[in-house]
């Protein structure tokens, strides 16, 4: 075992978690598949929506993927940019919206 | 990093197709952690690999180039001097009269540098191929003075040109084949389109070759086809006809790239999860023979630039034989994968 938590080289082993439950395994892949196919969005939108949520849940594993990922779909470094601002300015808005709390509780202590 | 000298001016280690050969058969592929392409086509029933009726002639006139493209599995430059003979030329073209194949591809190199690529062409011209395909990089259309006229010369001969673009980005493009070759490019697919060529209406056949400018594969073809043909036309008014995208195989300056950015093991693994046994049945060497500047034959121009000539008793283009050569085995590596990662890659793109 390694002396990491975060080892590069976990992520191609990702499908082995089959092997300590194959049905729930198997149903995860299978869902995680129809999820990323062309549909109402294109397989280009989704892939820069995981990018955005890879980083808002700061998974390393699932950036190194839809980085590459985005690569392979010819998505510029430009666009993987924005997408990942979209990501983050939704994460430090729901830590402000919260200030408006700050504030009501702030207001309702004060005389 | 951007490359201005072949593997083989700089001395490099892997210059010496043996230690790739042995690079690709070692590692990860002696540990145990992944199968060898010939494991693989056993699990399938499809070992060993066998040609089957030749349909394509791909003949390199020489390794000399305009370009140093980092990814370049031939090892092309200005400084390789490999180029094919007039002698060795004629030889072709007794095999191109006698062979059924209907398809002669010329590539590089750059091939227009051959001094005798246009007393080719128009011998081969002439003999009638349907389709006489040369694989030109663009740039060297505005290299120098005396190649100005090419769009013309290919016009004259309805040749099917097919190019290089890795990408419609400057950045991404310059970053796997040099400086500047963008906007060339872009230049060269003008003059192009000005002679006619992408023109459907004209029926001279441009095709743009998409290969990844990085350790990933290829996605879906038609996908690419779709986004090239919008943003070229939207942002540069270009027009060209089929896509095709090529997977990287994991050999000369590719695989040095590959080593030294610490992402070797990973495009292999990458390429043996892909593996599509659909495409095991159409790979290029099954329907195409690859010729060398000396006349030598290949199972492919990857196998040419490992060195690996035909397991035949023939193995010149001097002693052509089509019977004996249909019956030899392939010669196989771990490069292979290349071929059959997803939808498959050939010089004609994906395969399935
Ligand atoms: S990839 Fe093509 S254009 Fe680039 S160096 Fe090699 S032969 Fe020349
Ligand atoms: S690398 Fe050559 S020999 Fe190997 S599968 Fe591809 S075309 Fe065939």
């Amino acid at each position: 075992m390694s002396n990491n938590y975060y080892d590069p080289s976990d992520l191609r082993k990702f499908s082995s978690i089959t092997e300590w439950s194959e049905e729930l395994g198997n149903k995860f892949f299978e869902y995680y598949g129809k999820v990323f196919e062309e549909g109402a969005l294109t397989a280009r939108e989704k892939s820069l929506i995981a990018l955005a949520v890879a980083h808002v849940v700061k998974c390393p594993y699932c950036i190194d993927a839809y980085t590459k990922d985005g690569m392979q779909r010819g998505i510029t470094k430009e666009e993987m940019m924005e997408a990942v601002h979209a990501g983050a300015a939704i994460e430090s808005g729901a830590t402000l919206v919260h200030g408006v709390q700050m504030m009501n509780k702030y207001n309702k202590l004060s005389m | 990093m951007s490359v201005t000298q072949s593997l083989k001016k700089r001395n490099n280690k892997l210059s010496e197709t043996a230690n790739q050969l042995e690079l690709l058969s070692g590692g990860i592929f002696t540990n145990g952690e992944l199968p060898t392409f010939r494991k693989k086509l056993e699990s399938h029933g499809s070992f060993p690999l066998k040609p089957k009726q030749l349909e394509i002639l791909q003949i390199n006139v020489g390794y000399m180039c305009n370009q140093v493209c980092e990814h370049c599995h031939v090892d092309a430059g200005p400084d390789r001097k490999e180029i094919m003979t007039r002698e060795t030329m004629e030889m072709c073209l007794e095999v191109i009269k006698s062979t059924g194949a209907h398809t002669l591809d010329l590539t590089g190199g750059a091939p227009e540098m051959n001094p005798d690529f246009r007393w080719f062409v128009e011998q081969a011209s002439a003999i009638g191929v349907k389709d006489l395909i040369v694989r030109s990089n663009l740039t060297i259309i505005l290299a120098n003075k005396k190649y100005h006229d090419l769009p013309d010369f290919f016009k004259e001969h309805n040749i099917h040109v097919v190019s290089s673009l890795p990408h419609w980005t400057k950045d991404r493009t310059d970053k796997q084949r040099g400086e500047g070759v963008f906007d060339k490019s872009i230049e060269a697919l003008k003059l192009l389109n000005h002679v006619g060529y992408g023109d459907p209406e004209s029926g001279l056949i441009l095709d743009l070759v998409y290969n990844p400018s990085g350790a990933f594969l290829p996605s879906d073809q038609k996908a690419m086809e779709q986004d090239f043909k919008k943003i070229l036309a939207e942002k540069f008014g270009v027009h060209f006809n089929n896509l095709f995208a090529l997977t990287n195989l994991p050999i000369s300056r590719f695989l040095d790239f590959l080593i030294a950015s610490e992402n070797y093991e990973d495009y292999m693994y990458a390429l043996v999860d892909a593996y599509n046994p659909a495409a095991t049945e159409h790979v290029m060497c099954t329907n195409t023979l690859s010729v060398g500047w000396d006349g030598s034959l290949y199972d492919c121009d990857f196998n040419q630039m490992l060195d690996l000539k035909v397991k035949a008793p023939i193995t010149h283009i001097r002693d052509y034989n089509e019977a004996i050569l249909q019956n030899r085995e392939i010669i196989i590596s771990q490069h292979c994968f290349g071929c059959t990662a997803g939808a498959g890659s050939s010089c004609q793109g994906s395969v399935t």
